[in-house]
């Protein structure tokens, strides 16, 4: 089944006195999807929602909304609501005020105001506060009212400008768990812009990751951690080691290649040929670590010293110097098999991968 | 070095004393004249018991009535001229690009600092220019100048001092210009422009030297009148007219204050 498109973005740059924020940005969100724009700050993913909520107009390419061109169509015309990072709630207002007031911009009738007010302020539990002014909630409620402010007035798409980034860490993630249940049971897109790599990866159908004003790639949570297009990619989204290696032999698909001193043949999907230059992504959940009782056979084992251990409770985190002087970030997970999980820094370990966890890019990628 | 304990003390205790006495300097020529608008004797410096004989004397003298009566309507009318327009100035500062806004912005600073008798003199040159008679007309205008930049710069900073994507959140909920502005600007606003417009009454209401410029005859007003009276020397009805010309003037300014420390 062909998914129905809600907003469209084609060939989109924005200049702001000579200087680029976003070039050439072709993005599709698809009805009823959680999408999500990441990025470290000033990589132009707050100002893709500004052109869709209308607060920017894009200085080349077009912008539609429901499949109606909107390039120079005022926000108020737009049928699109922003959640901001500061919530902007009006502090003058109630509660049931502030969530009423797009309706009254409508010219909602009083008694469809006064229910969908209700059932909006029901849907973040906050019946009960509707006659509280803003500045009585805590942050995590005020960020509640914006999201009901927003909703009751059932946009197309709802754009969410990091809007829980101002709330501590238990808190952010019942949140994160709310939006995604609201979003599943509103039916309608979310357009959601973090910073934060967890949160994008654990709310999102679709994460769309950008650096400098262009969009890196494009996927599920799971394409972008596991199958990076670039290392700009790979690094912003989580730990990674990387090996910078020549080709030393191919045949087919595969390729063989020396890493600190003992060499590999791993799989691939791209055409390498001999003396071409690569980078093996590796992250720190695929590597394995033994000390000197637990191994018989060495041979695809490379020696290492434990620098640090980091405890951080269901696993511990390990940065190894390799006897090549190479740094390993490697995290071990408990099981069954390995229920201790002891290391002390100086300690002489072996270091292994599984192959084919490794993620291969060309040089300059 | 941490300073140790007893030598904060004493320099505590110095410290105080000090701000205590340079207070003292400031307030006790008040308090003089409001115990003195008590004191049972005319030309005594010397307490001769309480009475409020002064008030009552003062309730009498229809003059001094009339001239208040126009001092009032003078700072009503001024001042409330001047927080409409002044609003209204601070708010396109704040929100509209325009040619020449960083240098409006500056000339509001300039005129709070210009000496009242430059004021003074330039608008009387002003209204004589255009053969405006001195009177009514004449103190509203100037009235109105003087109070203008105190309501710009009290509104002014409300704003800057509010979330702009309130604006925004509002213009995407679907509010037009007009909307925004009545629903969100102006109920936000309403401290500062309520702070400005006390302010502004109470500058009109004690001014001497601007208005000593473009008063006419026909239209007295109480700051001069007593002025003219103190002249020939200070009766002590004139205390009682002061100190309560004081205590408005300082409930006012305490109100004014307590508005703008308002949060929004």
């Amino acid at each position: 089944m062909q998914e129905k498109v809600i907003v469209e973005l084609h060939g989109v740059s924005k200049n702001y006195h000579n200087q680029t924020v976003l070039q050439n940005i072709d993005l599709t969100v698809n009805d009823g999807e959680f999408l999500t724009l990441l990025g470290p700050s000033g990589c132009g993913k707050t100002t893709i929602l500004r052109l869709i909520s209308g607060f920017e107009e894009p200085s080349r390419g077009s912008i539609s909304i429901n499949g109606q061109k909107v390039n120079g169509v005022a926000p108020h015309l737009r049928h699109v609501h922003t959640v901001f990072q500061s919530y902007a709630l009006f502090p003058h207002m109630s509660v049931f005020e502030n969530v009423a007031f797009g309706l009254r911009c409508q010219g909602a009738h009083k008694s469809e105001i006064s229910d969908r007010v209700m059932a909006a302020l029901k849907m973040v539990k906050l019946e009960q506060f509707a006659f509280r002014k803003p500045v009585q909630l805590s942050g995590g409620q005020q960020q509640r009212v914006a999201i009901a402010r927003a909703v009751v007035n059932r946009p197309l798409v709802l754009l969410l400008d990091e809007p829980l980034s101002a709330l501590d860490y238990r808190l952010r993630k019942t949140m994160q768990l709310e939006l995604k249940q609201l979003q599943r049971q509103l039916g309608i897109a979310f357009i959601f812009v973090t910073h934060d790599q967890e949160e994008a990866l654990s709310m999102s159908d679709r994460v769309v990751v950008m650096e400098e004003g262009t969009i890196q790639q494009m996927g599920s949570p799971r394409e972008v951690y596991e199958e990076p297009s670039n290392l700009n990619v790979a690094k912003f989204i989580g730990e990674v080691n990387i090996f910078s290696v020549t080709v030393l032999a191919t045949e087919g698909k595969t390729l063989t290649v020396n890493i600190e001193g003992s060499e590999h043949t791993y799989t691939n999907k791209r055409d390498f040929v001999v003396g071409d230059e690569v980078n093996i992504l590796l992250r720190p959940e695929d590597i394995r670590v033994y000390d000197n009782t637990e191994v018989t056979d060495t041979q695809d084992m490379l020696p290492g010293i434990v620098e640090e251990v980091i405890y951080k409770g269901s696993t511990v985190d390990l940065m190894i110097r390799l006897s090549t002087g190479k740094l390993l970030h490697a995290t071990e997970f408990f099981n069954e098999d390995d229920d201790s999980l002891v290391y002390t820094i100086g300690e002489r370990i072996w270091v292994q991968w599984v192959p084919g966890w490794e993620v291969i890019l060309p040089e300059g990628v | 070095m941490k300073p140790s304990g007893p030598e904060t003390e004493k320099t505590g205790i110095a410290a105080s004393i000090y701000t205590y006495a340079v207070y003292l300097f400031f307030y006790i020529p008040i308090l003089i004249l409001i115990v003195y608008s008590f004191n049972d004797a005319t030309y005594s410096v010397t307490w001769k018991g309480f009475t409020l004989d002064w008030y009552r004397v003062l309730f009498q003298d229809t003059n001094l009535w009339i001239a208040a009566l126009h001092s009032l309507i003078l700072a009503i009318s001024a001042s409330m001229a001047a927080a409409f327009f002044g609003t209204l100035a601070a708010i396109s500062l704040f929100r509209y690009q325009f040619f020449g806004k960083k240098l409006v912005h500056g000339l509001v600073f300039i005129l709070i600092v210009t000496p009242d008798i430059v004021t003074g003199i330039a608008l009387l040159l002003l209204f004589s220019l255009f053969h405006l008679p001195l009177g009514f007309w004449s103190l509203l205008l100037a009235h109105i100048s003087f109070c203008l930049p105190f309501v710009v710069v009290t509104v002014y900073a409300r704003m800057s001092g509010l979330d702009k994507n309130i604006f925004e959140a509002a213009r995407d909920l679907g509010a037009r210009d007009l909307t925004i502005f009545g629903k969100i600007i102006i109920p936000l606003l309403m401290p500062a422009i309520i702070a400005g417009w006390l302010l502004s009454f109470t500058l009109s209401l004690d001014d001497v030297m601007i208005s000593y410029f473009v008063s006419g005859p026909g239209f007295e007003i109480l700051p001069l009148k007593i002025y003219a009276l103190a002249r020939l020397g200070v009766k002590p009805e004139l205390n009682a007219l002061c100190t309560i010309i004081f205590v408005i003037t300082m409930s006012f300014v305490v109100i004014a204050q307590r508005l703008q420390r308002k949060q929004p």
